[in-house]
């Protein structure tokens, strides 16, 4: 085996967003020896950018409870999300957004001292009756205070951080064990073994795989192509969120939150159109129907601007006490990006790549699940998943906004507390096998070649616009076809890519290449799974095949990288404690 | 548009130089990130930091035209050119636009930036009125991009001593922050002629911070609060 620096931990954590942060809280604050791995540091992980908040039935507001808030989520997904893991998150969010509150973080507050929450949308009291208001906010920074506060709790508890690591490669061995990860310090260029009993991915999401999106560059799918070519399936990659307001023709999230304090959406003609999709709760429908409203109201010529090519929200109705105090980053990034101050006018917005419902399929411990061969699924051991890049699968074809926050301290969490029950059991590292770690080592050395080729940017720009184009907001078979035959021979041409950097020091374009290539399988997951869907559902809408079919279609997609092959499995529809939400007709 | 960027690989350079680059006037960019991503792909070699690219990540902080900010939220419309680009100063280059920032983050962590409360945890969240709350605005934001402390003469002279307005800004975000207890201890921690008392109210922090935040008038703060312990 090439001779690379080894460390060993009872745990690795890959990511530093809340996700991983929370679950190396669980597992510091337990004593056990866990060491976070980031390819960036803790802070700007792209959690930060979260921004209305995070649901919990605390019912400061309106009345609520955990029950209005899972039948809020099942709805919402569709019926494709698992109703146990639902009930789940469902039923710890108080107690979790409590300790948060507890953590530090500086929730806004209401007159009595309690924290601040406020409408989002496909939120409804006593099982879709009024609307509730269940998203706990700080201001609209509630993501940059919650990892911020997670980070410095992590620093009190002594967690160990390798900030600007990159991990190339899963370390498995031939039993299916995972035994750690290879990473690379990135200001150094040297790889590293990093050995733990048990390796969490905490990734995040792969926005980038879309031209206009709302994530961060960092956002490329690492953990889930890390997954993928481990040899585990990628589940629901079909379902991409578009948020149906981002910044027109760049794509920065203007939160749901502005239409949770009143904001709302006019056409071309001033017209609030989203009485017409969505009768009883307007522009606080579920996402993917505002989406679909907006990209609509375009597509039938109704938009705004000179090319009438987006719309607008209306905002300036709040006044300028309610902006400054409730949406004050929004103000912040309407004026220096849309070049608008929402106090005086309206933003100018269009759906935009948002979130990956699906990705690595774990239990609601965070135990990453797999067939085994033709059998049923079972741990595979050593491994667990939480967050953007795991697929639970709590939010199922469509997420609702502010579940995204919720569900990674609750699955973080959860994931902590399983490692620590294994943890007791496994006293010891099992050996790691030397060609496991120069398989790993071999993504590396690729790159190394010097002469002719393509970059990566253009392969990158090809691979977007490609996503876009023919995986968007409404797809049909014969569009996403076509997309795969390109976007196949598109992956084809990868191999013959290379840098116009060898240096070892910092060397970004290496690291843009490693994620390039994580891109691209993701990409490639997403269009298959999605030309195999033949139904709409949630956010996976297909023109020509517009209904819900829950005959044929409510199950779970998995696909696999080696020969693109799709499996598919049950939704668990029974939840842990309380009777079943059987699918019903989705209104708004 | 024209560009005057300060590279250095320790690989291969024996000392930093500035290098011309340009683009064509309708290249499309606005922000000066989205400049600097177009200049990578001319030359992949040239090396920053970003993520967001929306100024709320922190990472692609660097001194523009003599003045730190953050690349991402800076037209290039607003700024005279040739652009100057040079890492942050006063701390260590790593590679070109990238400096070490290990004593910034070490500075960070010796603010003990924790919410420190003993009581037993209550079932729900701690009240705090909004009047209480207010208080934290201003203070909360920090992104940590080090744009201010790198601006700061008294941390070029004392990096090691004086904790610099970042991480003093932390420090008064726990003082004024109505559920955290350990105000003695944290003033105590910083009764020193450095740790605090090296800033000499330059404001230079104020007037670069990316976020519009106040970190010397934080610590004007936290120095009243300290006489008013000691009268």
């Amino acid at each position: 085996m090439s001779r690379i620096a080894r460390r060993r931990f009872d745990a690795l954590v890959i990511g530093a967003g809340g996700g991983g942060l929370r679950a190396a809280l669980q597992l510091s604050q337990a004593e056990a020896h866990v060491a976070v791995v980031s390819k960036v540091f803790p802070t700007r992980s792209h959690t930060v950018a979260a921004q209305g908040g995070i649901n919990a039935a605390l019912a400061n507001v309106s009345p609520d409870n955990w029950h209005w808030h899972m039948y809020d989520t099942v709805k919402g997904s569709d019926y494709l999300g698992d109703q146990d893991a639902i009930e789940y998150m469902c039923r710890a969010a108080a107690r979790l957004v409590v300790e948060l509150e507890h953590f530090g973080v500086p929730f806004s507050r209401l007159d009595g001292g309690r924290i601040y929450q406020r409408a989002f949308g496909g939120q409804s009291q006593n099982y879709g009756g009024e609307q509730a208001s269940r998203t706990c906010a700080a201001a609209d920074r509630t993501g940059h205070a919650m990892l911020h506060a997670l980070y410095q709790q992590n620093l009190k508890a002594r967690t160990h951080f390798f900030d600007e690591y990159f991990v190339l490669d899963l370390v498995m061995d031939t039993d299916g064990y995972c035994l750690g990860a290879v990473a690379i310090e990135i200001e150094t260029g040297e790889p590293l073994l990093i050995e733990a009993k048990a390796t969490l991915l905490a990734t995040g999401g792969a926005g980038r795989i879309y031209r206009t999106t709302t994530n961060a560059h960092i956002n490329t799918g690492d953990g889930m192509a890390m997954a993928l070519r481990a040899g585990i399936p990628l589940q629901d990659m079909e379902f991409v969120q578009f948020h149906p307001t981002g910044i027109a023709g760049i794509g920065i999230l203007i939160s749901e939150g502005v239409r949770g304090e009143g904001g709302y959406l006019i056409n071309g003609s001033g017209e609030r159109f989203m009485e017409r999709y969505a009768p009883h709760a307007k522009d606080l429908a579920s996402r993917d129907v505002v989406a679909r409203a907006i990209y609509t109201e375009v597509e039938e010529g109704r938009g705004c601007g000179p090319k009438k090519d987006h719309i607008l929200i209306k905002v300036d109705h709040l006044g300028e006490e309610v902006i400054k105090k409730r949406l004050p980053g929004i103000r912040e990034l309407s004026r220096r990006f849309a070049g608008v101050d929402p106090i005086e006018g309206p933003i100018p917005v269009y759906p935009t790549a948002h979130y990956s419902m699906g990705g690595i399929p774990t239990n609601r411990f965070g135990q990453v699940v797999a067939p085994v061969q033709t059998g049923p699924e079972e741990p595979v051991p050593g491994l667990y998943a939480a967050g953007e890049c795991a697929c639970v699968s709590v939010h199922g074809a469509n997420r609702l906004g502010g579940n995204s926050l919720l569900d990674i301290v609750v699955f973080g969490r959860a994931a902590g507390n399983h490692i620590l029950e294994i943890l007791k059991e496994y006293r010891y590292h099992r050996p790691t096998p030397n060609a496991a770690v120069d398989a790993v080592l071999e993504r590396l050395r690729r790159w190394d070649r010097k002469g002719d080729g393509e970059s990566v940017d253009v392969l990158r720009d090809e691979m977007q616009r490609l996503m876009e184009k023919h995986c968007g907001v409404f797809r049909t078979g014969k569009v996403m076809a076509e997309g795969i035959k390109k976007l196949e021979a598109l992956a084809r041409r990868l191999p013959d890519t290379v840098l116009r950097d060898h240096s070892r020091v910092f060397n970004t374009a290496r690291i843009e290449a490693l994620e390039l290539e994580n891109l691209m399988d993701v990409a490639l997951a997403t269009i298959h799974s999605a030309a195999a869907r033949q139904e709409s559902r949630g956010a996976h809408t297909r023109l020509d095949f517009p209904k819900r079919d829950d005959m044929q279609w409510l199950k779970h997609t998995l696909y696999n990288r080696d020969g693109r092959r799709l499996d598919y499995k049950p939704v668990r529809m029974k939840p842990l404690t309380v009777d079943p939400f059987p699918p019903k007709e989705r209104v708004y | 548009m024209k560009f005057s960027i300060y590279r250095y690989n320790p690989e291969t350079d024996r000392a930093p130089r500035m290098q011309d680059y340009s683009l064509p006037d309708d290249c499309g960019a606005v922000m000066l990130l989205d400049a600097l991503m177009l200049l990578k792909q001319q030359d992949a070699t040239l090396s920053f930091r970003r993520s967001c690219r929306e100024g709320v990540c922190g990472s692609d902080a660097m001194n523009i035209n003599g003045r730190n900010g953050l690349a991402c939220i800076l037209p290039i419309a607003d700024l005279g050119q040739p652009i100057a680009l040079r890492p942050l100063p006063g701390l260590p280059v790593v590679r070109d636009l990238i400096v070490d920032l290990t004593q910034f983050y070490n500075q960070y962590r010796a603010a003990k930036p924790w919410l420190i409360n003993n009581d037993p945890e209550p079932e729900m969240e701690r009240l705090q009125s909004p009047e209480e709350r207010d208080c934290l605005d201003g203070l909360y934001e920090c992104i940590l991009c080090a744009c201010c402390t790198t601006a700061c003469p008294s941390f070029w002279w004392n990096p090691d001593r004086f904790l610099g307005p970042a991480a003093l800004l932390q420090s008064w975000r726990f003082l004024a922050d109505s559920r955290d207890q350990a105000t003695a201890e944290r003033l105590d921690d910083l009764e020193d002629p450095y740790k605090l008392f090296r800033c000499h109210t330059i404001m230079n922090c104020t007037d670069v911070c990316p976020k519009e935040l106040n970190p010397s008038k934080a610590i004007g703060r936290i120095k009243q609060m300290l006489a008013r312990r000691v009268l």
